[in-house]
């Protein structure tokens, strides 16, 4: 990473009220913070050392940047299979955004060796957001949907 | 090639068939309990899937989550690696079923080895010398218990044909003893198997445990991979093995190799696989034989330059032998110390977080691990860390580069039992070779 561009960081950082930066660029990363007791900067150059490959679009497990703010409670997937909103194709979703339901009611299916197994919702709520697109792998203890 | 294989393990072997499948161009799909997603292997393959929590029986022996994970990947091969569902005809069965490739035998194969008394009458069919039993299952007249006892001459152990790897045991040395100790063996096998069959055989007072690798691709070719000696054991677990096994009656060993080719091919056998003997007195007796990758595949590798998970994957993959046996040979020799996350004096699993971790490096040293530095080893699993394994032009400078490699071990934060290795490379009756199975025990004792 060019110094100069470092240097740029650290004065925007004193100049400002932030008290940490981290910028990543490739795979190039660099974090500035302030701390009271030692100098005002410190930078580090941060090796990935152990950093898997750009994960491909087929790979079910969710990247870390997707995941949504977690305000509400998570319903997670128990199981390894394949989402689907709907009991069968065509027909309408088991619920929608903003829909009300109550503790056992089915909210999607998972399948997984040609067994269809309906997943239940684990608490009463509102559902405040759906997590998976239909037909999307899911693997264990992934957030399926947000209940408010 | 299969274009993609799950891998349905943990831990150093998980790391070891990635790198395999990596060199020829397979894509890895890595499922995992929910307490190994920091796993080396988990973070280079080319994906990941979380199957279960921690718990083993939810996660890595979850027929269901691995195949459903083979699902939706779209994998074409599985491979089990050892432990777990390895040997688990079942499994094997339900992966053909679901039109995946399992990595290994047939499940009718698996399920024959898998009941060691018919094992042993496949093995005496195609001329594998046995240990003398009761070769069948034992009767449950008491009489005819006694009677076999003394055909086959005391001491005798009673064994679960469902059992294995050590489990399920029972030796006596008295006619007092004997009813007893095949009520409770059985009641054990029940138990723990779902199988209370038992067997009787010769107990050999001070054998050694030596076995034979061989590789065959289902199409009729077999070839074997020469001996390794595993009689350094504490509880019926391997502590450090080598290759070859040393000073073996030539002829003998010449005898068993051939004839563990041959019931290879006579059953078909597809595969690796290792054919298990005990050997005293200058004769082999065949015991078990393990349809799987063996922990200790790398002293094989060392010494005869082949790649045994390389070799599994291109058999999976429809490949005939490319292996002739006239061009393998043994170069020099090789020994593997079994490195444990484990309390020295107590062998109690020592989980924990490994502050520091530095391998050890150099011509002929080679490490087989999956642990770094900051990695944290989990407690629901065993405690198997990583294989140390030296080669050397001969059995004393093998040995030597093993001393310098143990000093050159560095694992901090949690209890090892390198020490316990260090002392063992120094002991003067293993630097000898030719120590058996009881040797460790009793050399601990004192």
């Amino acid at each position: 990473m060019d110094i100069r561009k470092v240097k740029k960081l650290i004065e925007l950082l004193e100049e400002s009220n932030i008290s940490e930066i981290e910028i990543v660029e490739g795979e190039e990363a660099v974090r500035i913070s302030r701390h009271s007791t030692t100098a005002p900067a410190t930078v580090y150059q941060q090796q990935p050392a152990y950093q898997q490959a750009p994960t491909p679009a087929a790979a079910p497990t969710p990247a870390a940047s997707e995941a949504p703010a977690a305000t509400g409670h998570q319903v997670k997937s128990p199981m390894v299979g394949t989402f689907y909103r709907s009991p069968a194709p065509g027909e309408s979703a088991f619920v929608e955004v903003g829909k009300t339901v109550k503790k056992g009611d089915t909210i999607c299916i998972i399948e997984a060796m040609k067994m269809m197994n309906q997943i239940e919702a684990d608490k009463d709520g509102v559902i405040e957001a759906i997590l998976v697109e239909d037909g999307e792998p899911v693997e264990f203890d992934q957030p399926l949907v947000l209940l408010a | 090639m299969l274009e993609k294989v799950v891998i349905a393990n943990r831990g150093e072997i998980a790391l070891r068939i990635l790198r395999a499948c990596r060199e020829l161009g397979i894509k890895t799909v890595a499922v995992h309990s929910k307490a190994d997603k920091d796993l080396m292997h988990v973070r280079l393959a080319d994906e990941a899937v979380c199957i279960g929590p921690a718990a083993s029986t939810q996660s890595y022996l979850n027929i269901p989550a691995i195949i459903a994970a083979c699902e939706v990947t779209d994998a074409t091969a599985i491979h089990p690696g050892y432990g777990f569902l390895a040997e688990n005809a079942d499994f094997a069965e339900q992966v053909e079923q679901s039109g995946f490739i399992f990595i290994g035998p047939k499940a009718e194969t698996i399920r024959i080895m898998g009941d060691k008394v018919a094992a042993i009458a496949a093995m005496k069919k195609s001329g594998v010398p046995t240990v003398p039993g009761s070769d069948g299952p034992l009767s449950d007249n008491s009489d005819e218990i006694l009677a076999m006892a003394r055909k086959i001459g005391l001491p005798v152990i009673i064994k679960a044909a469902a059992g294995g790897g050590g489990r399920g045991m029972r030796v006596v040395h008295s006619e007092a003893a004997l009813l007893n100790a095949v009520h409770v063996t059985k009641a054990e096998a029940g138990a723990a198997f779902g199988d209370s069959t038992v067997y009787m055989e010769k107990f050999l007072e001070n054998p050694r445990h030596v076995e034979i690798q061989i590789l065959a691709d289902g199409q009729g070719n077999a070839v074997h991979l020469y001996d390794r000696d595993c009689s350094l054991q504490r509880r019926h677990q391997k502590v450090i093995e080598e290759a070859p096994a040393p000073s073996l009656d030539e002829e003998a060993r010449r005898k068993v190799l051939i004839a563990c080719v041959d019931a290879s091919k006579a059953i078909n056998y597809r595969g690796a696989g290792t054919f298990e003997f005990l050997y005293e007195n200058g004769e082999f007796y065949f015991i078990e034989m393990n349809t799987r990758v063996q922990v200790e595949h790398p002293i094989t590798e060392m010494v005869t330059g082949v790649d045994i998970v390389k070799e599994q994957l291109m058999i999976a993959s429809g490949q005939p032998l490319r292996l002739r046996q006239e061009n393998i040979q043994v170069m020099g020799h090789a020994f593997e110390c079994r490195i444990n996350a484990e309390d020295p004096e107590t062998f109690m699993p020592s989980p924990g977080k490994i502050s520091m971790y530095h391998a050890p490096g150099g011509l002929g040293v080679r490490m087989d691990s999956h642990i770094y530095s900051g990695y944290s080893v989990p407690p629901f699993y065993d405690s198997l860390i990583g294989k140390l394994i030296t080669w050397g032009a001969d059995r004393e400078a093998a040995l030597t580069r093993m001393r310098g490699a143990l000093d050159e071990l560095l694992v901090e934060g949690i209890k090892t039992n390198t020490e316990l290795h260090k002392r063992l490379v120094r002991d003067s009756h293993f630097e000898q070779g030719g120590v058996n199975i009881h040797y460790l025990e009793k050399m601990l004792s004192i």
